[in-house]
């Protein structure tokens, strides 16, 4: 009786794609939306559309010249290197981490799980300062290196390390939960049917989450090379060895030279649109291989 | 796979290799704020001279930012040859804390150790729409004053001090009210920045605030820079003598065989190059005969009042007593809200 009046009050609607969740008026719907819209016009594209007309204000000619200073060339040089060896390092951890995290059982698991997600918890400028006191001069390692001539803190290897740190989580945040979804069944199969652990890796994990792991890696590159605040405090700020773009920045800026500023400041816009775009191309394909990335 | 990666190694090796290939000598000077434009041009300079004299290549390398914390990377292992810092207290600091400088720093080059001098004016919006004159004007109802944290900046502290001086005259001595003149300055100010010349671009591009105790050499910096149309300097009726030394980190120079281009690079602030340089550059040179007076006409008279005034009794006393833990300063300075 009941299902029957259910059934027919369904037929009688006219087939739609789309029913509005809510009973509010569509005036209320639109009201929301503009909200939305402005909010984020103001927020986000004015900040950055201002970015993009104070780096051309002085025309093409101003805006090439200051990214072809040598001092702007040697911040873009030394951010593509500490990327390079931060987003590989942290692919490769996020990957054993996520490894192991998702198909063995261990005692102390959950705090490792915890221990990854400490850099997104700590303040940049904290991390910088850790590695201070760790790296130097007067730090619990910084002497005994500074005995063989190794210079961390101050150098090129306390930038790369800080970036390290505070892109810790980005990879392995990714895998986690899809490993976790995907269970260790496929894996064991294989291994049964004689693959080697590595194959097994190879030809059966890997390409299970390999979308995951792109998007973990963009997210990790995005912020390798747009960190501040802890480089910023182990950096040293000497001009063309030690500054990377986003401090390179601060510097221009710093000495009126709002053009140049903005100009170094519109490639890390680029940088940030680029990840953007790929981000969301990469959730729009291929949603249902990112578990991970169904919650951002 | 392999193609990329192998390009990717490549770019690594060859971005270190450039790094560390550079055969000329190097120097690292670690400096304060407001110099960047007077190093920039000085480093030129010297770079030319050394080539001359000796026929090697010299680049000097800069680091910027407030004088206490630069004092601080160096303390912590930046390895600078030379630091030319806004105050003696913060090479002070380095020399008692590393040992990489001799205690007695100050006597090894002429003038104290300081080749320029500069002291503390006020810049404020043009047409002076808050009518201020002098150091009283600042506690008037409704008027914000920019200055950077006296805990991080060495210009901050020059600024504090001229205040006190001038609060010293005003109230002939009294400590109580100088202190309250003091604290009440320190009211009116909205945001304390890390370094001289990030108050400078709070007060000059962001808009903030009626008046910026500033360097003398970054206040004229401002009107060039930003304009004339937008700002006028105020002279007050008394301010300080503000010396920010030089010196050679011993330790890090011996140990990197850069001492002899270093001392060299020292000495050269002091010739008629360096000193004309500097007034152009609106600092107050050691020695003015060796300067253009056409600029040095551009520096207005005050009274100056210096550091070793019995009123503060040298770095040495002023230091612990106004800027240490526990200080006058952290006594008298609540964040305004």
């Amino acid at each position: 009786m009941r299902s029957e009046t259910i059934a027919a009050s369904v037929a009688e609607r006219p087939a739609k794609a789309w029913r509005p969740a809510t009973s509010e008026t569509p005036a209320t719907r639109r009201v929301l939306i503009a909200i939305a819209g402005i909010f984020l016009g103001l927020v986000l594209l004015l900040p950055l559309g201002a970015v993009f007309a104070q780096a051309f204000s002085g025309g093409w000619s101003l805006y090439l010249a200051a990214l072809a200073e040598p001092d702007a060339v040697a911040a873009m040089r030394l951010t593509l290197l500490v990327a390079a060896i931060a987003v590989p390092a942290n692919l490769v951890f996020g990957v054993a981490a996520a490894w192991a995290i998702a198909k063995f059982e261990f005692r102390g698991k959950s705090l490792l799980v915890t221990l990854i997600d400490l850099p997104f918890s700590v303040s940049p400028v904290i991390s910088g300062l850790a590695y201070i006191l760790v790296f130097g001069s007067h730090g619990l390692l910084g002497p005994w290196l500074d005995a063989y001539g190794i210079k961390v803190a101050f150098a090129v290897p306390g930038i790369v390390l800080v970036t390290i740190f505070v892109t810790l989580p980005f990879v392995a945040r990714e895998l986690i939960p899809l490993m976790e979804e995907q269970g260790a069944g496929e894996e064991e199969a294989a291994l049964s049917l004689g693959a080697s652990g590595w194959k097994t890796f190879l030809f059966v994990t890997l390409p299970n989450v390999k979308w995951a792991l792109l998007y973990g890696v963009l997210l990790c590159n995005a912020r390798a090379m747009g960190e501040f605040g802890a480089v910023s405090v182990i950096s040293g700020h000497i001009r063309g060895l030690t500054n990377t773009m986003p401090l390179h920045v601060e510097i221009l800026y710093n000495e009126y030279a709002f053009q140049a500023a903005f100009a170094v400041a519109s490639l890390l816009a680029i940088l940030a649109l680029l990840t953007l775009a790929l981000k969301t191309f990469l959730e729009w394909r291929f949603a249902g291989d990112m578990a991970g990335a169904r919650g951002h | 796979m392999t193609l990329p990666l192998r390009h990717l190694a490549t770019g690594i090796g060859i971005a270190l290799l450039s790094t560390s290939a550079l055969a000329e000598t190097t120097l690292l000077n670690v400096s304060y704020d407001p110099t960047r434009e007077f190093y920039k041009a000085f480093n030129a300079g010297f770079a030319e001279h050394w080539n001359e004299e000796t026929g090697e290549r010299v680049t000097v390398r800069m680091s910027h930012g407030g004088s206490g914390k630069q004092a601080r990377t160096v303390i912590d292992g930046l390895d600078a040859d030379i630091v030319t810092l806004a105050l003696e207290a913060d090479i002070d600091a380095i020399a008692s804390q590393t040992g990489k400088i001799p205690a007695d720093w100050r006597q090894r080059l002429p003038h104290q150790s300081a080749p320029y001098t500069s002291t503390i004016v006020f810049l404020v919006r043009k047409g002076n729409p808050k009518g201020i004159a002098d150091w009283d004007d600042l506690v008037a109802d409704g008027v914000e004053v920019i200055t950077p944290n006296p805990k991080t900046s060495g210009g901050a502290r020059w600024n504090y001090l001229a205040a006190w001086a001038y609060a010293d005259k005003a109230f002939a001595g009294d400590e109580e009210k100088i202190r309250g003149y003091v604290s009440a300055l320190f009211q009116h100010v909205p945001v304390l920045d890390t370094g001289a010349r990030g108050s400078t671009i709070t007060f000059a591009q962001r808009g903030v605030g009626d008046v910026l105790l500033a360097w003398e050499n970054e206040a004229f910096l401002a009107l060039e820079e930003i304009g004339p149309d937008s700002f006028e300097i105020v002279v007050p009726s008394i301010s300080i003598l503000a010396e920010p030394p030089v010196a050679l980190v011993d330790a890090n120079a011996d140990k990197k065989g850069t001492r002899e281009v270093a001392e060299a690079y020292l000495h050269y602030l002091y010739s008629p190059f360096g000193q004309s340089l500097a007034a152009e550059n609106h600092y107050r040179p050691a020695d003015p005969s060796l300067a253009d007076p056409a600029d040095l006409a551009r520096f207005p008279d005050i009274e100056l009042v210096t550091i070793d005034d019995p009123l503060f009794g040298g770095w040495a006393k002023a230091q612990p007593t106004h800027f240490g833990e526990g200080g006058v300063f952290d006594q008298i300075y609540r964040p305004m809200n």
